[in-house]
């Protein structure tokens, strides 16, 4: 057992990769020397070299476009956006291109690209630095989309992201970056929790929340408060949000009747209106409310000195818990 | 790697032409001695080479207190202009008062030259709002913080120009886009080349060549000298000394007005250096040496400009004083005024998402403001 952060975690998930397999590579801003602006790939070009490890020129269509040439050329490119905000200049690429070329080939082309991409707020940024991008992603066919929410899964995840055939858009919780947590690295990948599929982080009888990525941090925190006033609370951790897998969401609201959905994205179109449609349509006759939404406002990202009111917290949570309660 | 293995790229240590001593218009060197220009060349008044230096001593030292105030924790971040006071002061000199700037997140300087207060963009820096002034009222767009987006703003807006007939003549008018060497890699800013030439748009692509983009050199965005790369556009591009105030001056305004005359777009590079981080948050010890950060100290934009108005007797010790004790009021100003900055309010961050307002935005902002208020008489979130 190592005891490491976040940040640390993906950086030593990569390392494994770039170890286990001569054709992974590392590719995006900054990757090199500087070892990444949250420093995730610190260390990686010393050890791996420059031809694996490559300070891309600063363009991020450019970065996801010539990895789907390194990928029909046999590599696994592992691409770094900066930043959340950042990415939509690779949209294009990442819709028309990466979704879509293995079903435009009949399944004859696959492209094992990983797209590593920050995001969330709470960090006191400028605009552009605190988007959560995911439902643009997972709207689209042909793109896995996860999200790693505590060390062990940053560490296991990433191996398991960069080993799929499947393109993956991985979501880092980055003001998450520097908790830590225990990870046991000395098992094999083989026998890691399946990377496509949710988990209960903690049981509870009362209600079910579920979140992801930085989220789940906040749902555990409330599910204390809530303990505290005898209200046990289940959380689930997403993990993937395309595919998403809420066999496990089922079965906890089933026994809870009741099921609250936590995002920082924006409500409106957002990944929680998929997770209560689904929800109702499984387990309509064991719901006591209606599916509860705690997220981001319809409103661009704020300014960092109101993103405060603007993030989901325990509070926020909590009182939807309560409304659904009241009922 | 076996020979022809399709992975190998160039080494990044090899000498490229983009690194090479540049070749570029100036006007004055390094220790302050004037030299001739075939085309270019200034004719400033005492006073306004005066107003030279004074405009670059002050922008230098308001950028020292926000850097300090971002320190104190005054500021979310801030991107420092240290260095790039001459090409940002000598371009935003050159500008008429008609004519439009696309700037980045950096033109401090710029906006400073433009008339404007520098408390304008502070708001943004400490997280108070996100520019939130008119472009069209001071002529100086909003801060744009995606990279090379604004070049094509500027081109479209260039384009509206020629569109209103307002090009021909001396009161005709021309955009400037700023932007850096990283932006030069962008899809948006090679198609702001594509597009200002066909259309041959008055605008003056204004490049701050500050060597890297973070914490990349030069050499990983190109192979030959940025202001190269106009020819393959169709238009014509050139390197300026970025150091020197007067050739940015001379050169900008040369460009600019070819614009407002009908004689379409420029490319200009100014050649300069970064002397601090990208932004606060950065950290360049870990991709620079000192010896170069030392050799560009040797190119300062404010000594060499001091010690042409010392051996010209253009300015005594009492004008160098009274510009240092301007600039420390006006810095003093600035911090005073940031502190004072009052913090938005939540219910606020839901205004001005559309013109006509939004039934589901007033919608979440009611039933936010209704949950605000179930905290009233509490002590507070838990």
């Amino acid at each position: 057992m190592s005891t490491l952060t976040i940040g640390k975690a993906l950086n030593e998930g990569l390392r494994k990769a770039l170890e286990n397999d001569p054709k992974v590579l590392i590719m995006g801003e900054d990757v090199g020397k500087l070892g990444g602006v949250f420093r995730i790939t610190d260390g990686l070009q010393k050890d791996f070299g420059e031809q694996r490890i490559i300070d891309t020129p600063l363009a991020e269509s450019g970065i996801v476009g010539t990895a789907v040439g390194l990928a029909i050329r046999g590599y696994r490119p592992v691409c770094e956006i900066q930043f959340d905000g950042f990415v939509y200049p690779a949209y294009d690429q990442i819709v028309s291109q990466v979704a879509k070329m293995h079903y435009r080939s009949r399944g004859k082309l696959r492209l094992p690209i990983v797209i590593r991409i920050p995001f969330g707020g709470g960090i006191g940024a400028v605009e552009h630095h605190s988007e959560s991008p995911e439902a643009y992603f997972a709207h689209t066919a042909g793109l896995k989309v996860v999200a790693c929410a505590n060390p062990a899964d940053a560490f296991w995840m990433m191996q398991q992201a960069i080993a799929s055939d499947d393109p993956v858009i991985f979501f880092e919780p980055k003001r998450r970056y520097w908790e830590k947590g225990e990870v046991d690295t000395s098992t094999s990948l083989s026998d890691a929790y399946p990377l496509f599929a949710s988990k209960v982080v903690r049981q509870g009888t009362d209600a079910t929340v579920v979140a992801y990525g930085p989220m789940v941090r906040t749902a555990l925190d409330a599910a204390t408060a809530a303990a505290e006033e005898g209200r046990e609370l289940e959380v689930i951790d997403l993990r993937s949000l395309s595919p998403l897998d809420l066999d496990p969401v089922y079965a906890s609201v089933r026994r809870t009747g009741r099921l609250v959905v936590v995002h920082e994205a924006a409500r409106s179109g957002g990944l929680g209106g998929e997770v209560a449609a689904r929800v109702t349509e499984a387990c309509f006759y064991s719901l006591e409310a209606p599916v509860l939404r705690v997220t981001g406002f319809d409103i661009p990202y704020p300014a960092a000195r109101v993103e405060e009111e603007f993030l989901p917290d325990l509070d926020r949570v909590l009182d939807a818990v309560d409304r659904s309660f009241g009922w | 790697m076996s020979k022809g293995d399709g992975a190998r790229l160039p080494a990044t240590d090899s000498p490229t032409s983009a690194a090479a001593d540049p070749e570029f218009v100036q006007l004055l060197t390094p220790t302050g001695e004037r030299v001739k220009h075939p085309e270019y060349d200034v004719d400033f008044t005492d006073e306004e080479f005066r107003g030279l230096y004074r405009d670059l001593v002050i922008v230098r030292k308001l950028d020292a207190e926000a850097t300090a105030l971002q320190r104190q924790g005054e500021l979310g971040i801030w991107a420092s202009l240290l260095g790039q006071e001459a090409a940002q002061v000598g371009s935003g000199r050159a500008l008429r008062p008609q004519d439009m700037a696309f700037p980045t997140y950096r033109e401090h300087g710029v906006l400073f030259c433009r008339g404007i207060d520098p408390i304008m963009p502070l708001g943004l820096f400490r997280g108070v709002d996100q520019g939130g002034w008119d472009p069209n009222q001071y002529k100086f767009n909003m801060y744009t913080i995606v990279i090379g987006a604004q070049t094509l703003h500027a081109t479209g807006y260039a384009m509206g120009i020629t569109m209103d007939g307002k090009v021909g003549g001396d009161d005709g008018e021309a955009v400037i886009a700023y932007f850096g060497d990283g932006a030069t890699s962008q899809g948006d800013v090679n198609e702001a080349f594509v597009w200002a030439s066909v259309f041959h748009a008055p605008l003056v692509f204004f490049c701050q060549n500050n060597q890297y983009a973070i914490s990349e050199p030069l050499e990983r965005q190109t192979r030959v000298p940025l202001y190269k790369r106009a020819d393959g556009f169709g238009f014509h591009g050139i390197r300026v000394d970025g150091n020197d105030v007067l050739a940015c001056y001379a050169v900008t305004r040369k460009a600019l007005d070819d614009a407002r005359h009908g004689q379409g777009p420029t490319l200009i590079e100014a050649y300069t250096y970064r002397m601090g981080a990208h932004t606060t948050s950065d950290d360049p010890t870990r991709y620079r040496i000192a010896a170069e950060v030392e050799e560009w100290k040797g190119k300062d934009p404010i000594k060499r400009l001091r010690a042409y108005l010392e051996r010209e007797e253009i300015a005594d010790d009492a004008f160098f004083g009274s510009v240092e004790d301007e600039a420390a009021r006006e810095a003093v100003s600035l911090r005073e005024r940031v502190l004072a900055m009052p913090d938005p309010q939540p219910l606020d961050m839901f205004d001005h998402v559309y013109p006509g307002g939004s039934p589901e935005v007033d919608q979440q902002r009611a039933e936010f403001g209704r949950y605000l208020e179930s905290f009233a008489g509490a002590e507070g979130h838990r």
